[in-house]
């Protein structure tokens, strides 16, 4: 592999772009999977199809108008979920097929732009411009300063809702935000893998780091390490083979997690 | 002596069953109080109730001489350990990050080594807490109740499914918290022959209270614990 294609600068931004969502879907997606939401960023990444689809349609920056209608229908699905006691595997399938819906009835008023739909269907890292860098670099950092702020309450009110209540937590409050944020990260996210695989970055390093027996934050360290990995080795090797970086970076995670199921197969890690 | 909970005229309609009618008693500071009933007896409802879970109660419920109603303040001087503790078995959080949990005062380091040492957990503080058996696990959750140093501790009927040797070193620690820390203890079990050992103080719970006063006085009357053990016969037949 050359070495030459570390001095692009489009490259750069790609690499810098996609290390940080790695890091933020890395974080975010630790407290759905610990949530039994795992779906839950799949669920908004589809909801988002519909919000990008009316801001081609508008003639508005499609991501501006997902991350409106991404944010504003997880939180309003979260909202019915509570109020009619809808479990949260039914309240995912209803958000995730109604963005899609959406989508599809917006794309047939406009009379189609495939071109478009294609690349926030699977993803376009390395056409991320200076902006969309700058901005995915606030968000990130914006994001996870909030989880260090609020890390005790966060974490309290996933593993025991009722016991961090009793702590005085505000644990409503605390799952809207976790709302809020997976939607900002999911379309965030959306420039590195597309609107189809945004589980994979959400689910895969930590499923694959809780493997791993340690405790939280250890937990948290060894998921961003993987997802950085995959992330960065997943865009050059593409660039140098010429294929799609949403693709491999996803089955390059999806390596490590069968790596460690071997691993842990074999013995080598603590037995839980 | 100084009261610490009072609680009156509680009542708490479900929509199909009355869970508590009318029950008002008084808790004092460094109460050892037992409160015993059948299942179904109301018990875990009057904990919700307690604890700000359950607002749909008529009555008033007052800590420290203020109404619960008004203010949730009273939460940060309570110690609380359910009956069991439900998480994920596969939860990726330690001994120590389970009771660092509890801590309000995020600066209070050392406090989280002292509780892992006072109840002999210290030794586990890097191990997951999936892996821990039943009656470690509990001790871990009564670390995370005490590690903010609270004036009432509450446990709900905390020996379910607890192996013999564990039950006793639990009962030891309570003893030790009342007597030598003056913490209020408020303690729901099945188990009268430990109530009569642990409690200075007894509340019987059948959806009313039918009797609350010193445990001696309890146990040194036959005729109520007669009936104590019929009404639990009554509603084990009925459950089963």
């Amino acid at each position: 592999m050359s070495l030459e294609i570390l001095t692009y600068s489009f490259m750069h931004r790609a690499l810098i772009s996609g290390i940080a969502i790695a890091i933020l879907c890395s974080v975010v997606g630790l407290f759905l999977v610990l949530r039994r939401y795992s779906l839950f960023g799949d669920a908004i990444a589809h909801s988002s199809f519909g919000g990008i689809a009316l801001g081609l349609l508008a003639g508005v920056y499609p991501l501006w108008t997902a991350y409106g209608v991404s944010i504003v229908s997880a939180l309003i699905i979260t909202r019915i979920k509570d109020k009619y006691n809808i479990s949260s595997d039914a309240s995912i399938a209803v958000l995730l097929s109604s963005g899609i819906a959406v989508g599809l009835v917006i794309i047939g008023f406009s009379g189609g732009f495939t071109i478009d739909i294609f690349s926030f269907l699977f993803g376009s890292i390395l056409l991320v411009s200076v902006d969309d860098t700058v901005l995915i670099l606030s968000l990130t950092g914006a994001i996870l300063i909030v989880i260090l702020l609020l890390y005790r309450q966060i974490l309290y009110s996933t593993f025991n809702e009722e016991q961090a209540k009793v702590s005085g937590i505000p644990v409503e409050k605390i799952n809207y935000l976790i709302v809020f944020m997976a939607g900002i990260t999911v379309v965030t996210s959306i420039q590195l893998v597309g609107v189809l695989l945004i589980s994979a970055l959400f689910v895969i390093p930590n499923v694959t780091a809780i493997m791993y027996g340690k405790g939280f934050k250890q937990t948290a360290i060894i998921s961003m390490s993987f997802s950085v990995f995959s992330v960065v080795a997943g865009i050059l090797i593409s660039y140098v083979f010429d294929i799609t970086p949403a693709g491999t970076i996803v089955l390059l995670s999806i390596g490590l997690l069968a790596g460690t199921m071997v691993i842990k197969s074999a013995g080598l890690l603590s037995k839980n | 002596m100084l009261k610490v909970v009072e609680i009156n005229n509680l009542t708490v309609q479900y929509p199909d069953v009355k869970a508590l009618d009318d029950v008002s008693f008084v808790i004092n500071q460094g109460d050892f109080l037992g409160i015993i009933g059948p299942n179904g007896a109301g018990k875990s409802t009057l904990f919700d109730s307690m604890l700000g879970l359950n607002t749909k109660y008529k009555g008033t419920i007052k800590f420290f001489g203020k109404d619960i109603r008004k203010s949730k303040n009273y939460l940060k001087e309570i110690g609380y350990v359910p009956q069991k503790p439900i998480f994920e078995k596969n939860f990726p959080v330690t001994v120590n990050d389970v009771v660092r949990m509890g801590l309000r005062n995020e600066s209070d380091e050392n406090r989280i080594d002292e509780i892992l040492q006072q109840l002999w957990i210290h030794e586990l503080s890097n191990r997951r807490i999936g892996e821990l058996s039943g009656g470690q696990q509990q001790r871990v959750f009564i670390a995370k109740a005490l590690v903010n140093n609270p004036k009432i501790l509450i446990l709900d009927e905390p020996v379910t499914g607890i192996d013999q040797q564990s039950i006793e070193l639990f009962y030891s620690i309570l003893r030790e918290l009342n007597s030598k820390q003056k913490i209020t203890i408020i303690w729901s079990s099945h188990d009268l022959d430990a109530v009569n050992q642990l409690a200075n103080h007894v509340a019987c719970l059948n959806r009313t209270l039918f009797f609350h006063g010193k445990s001696e006085k309890f146990f040194s009357d036959d005729k109520l614990i007669k009936q104590y053990s019929e009404a639990s016969m009554q509603e084990h037949m009925h459950h089963h």
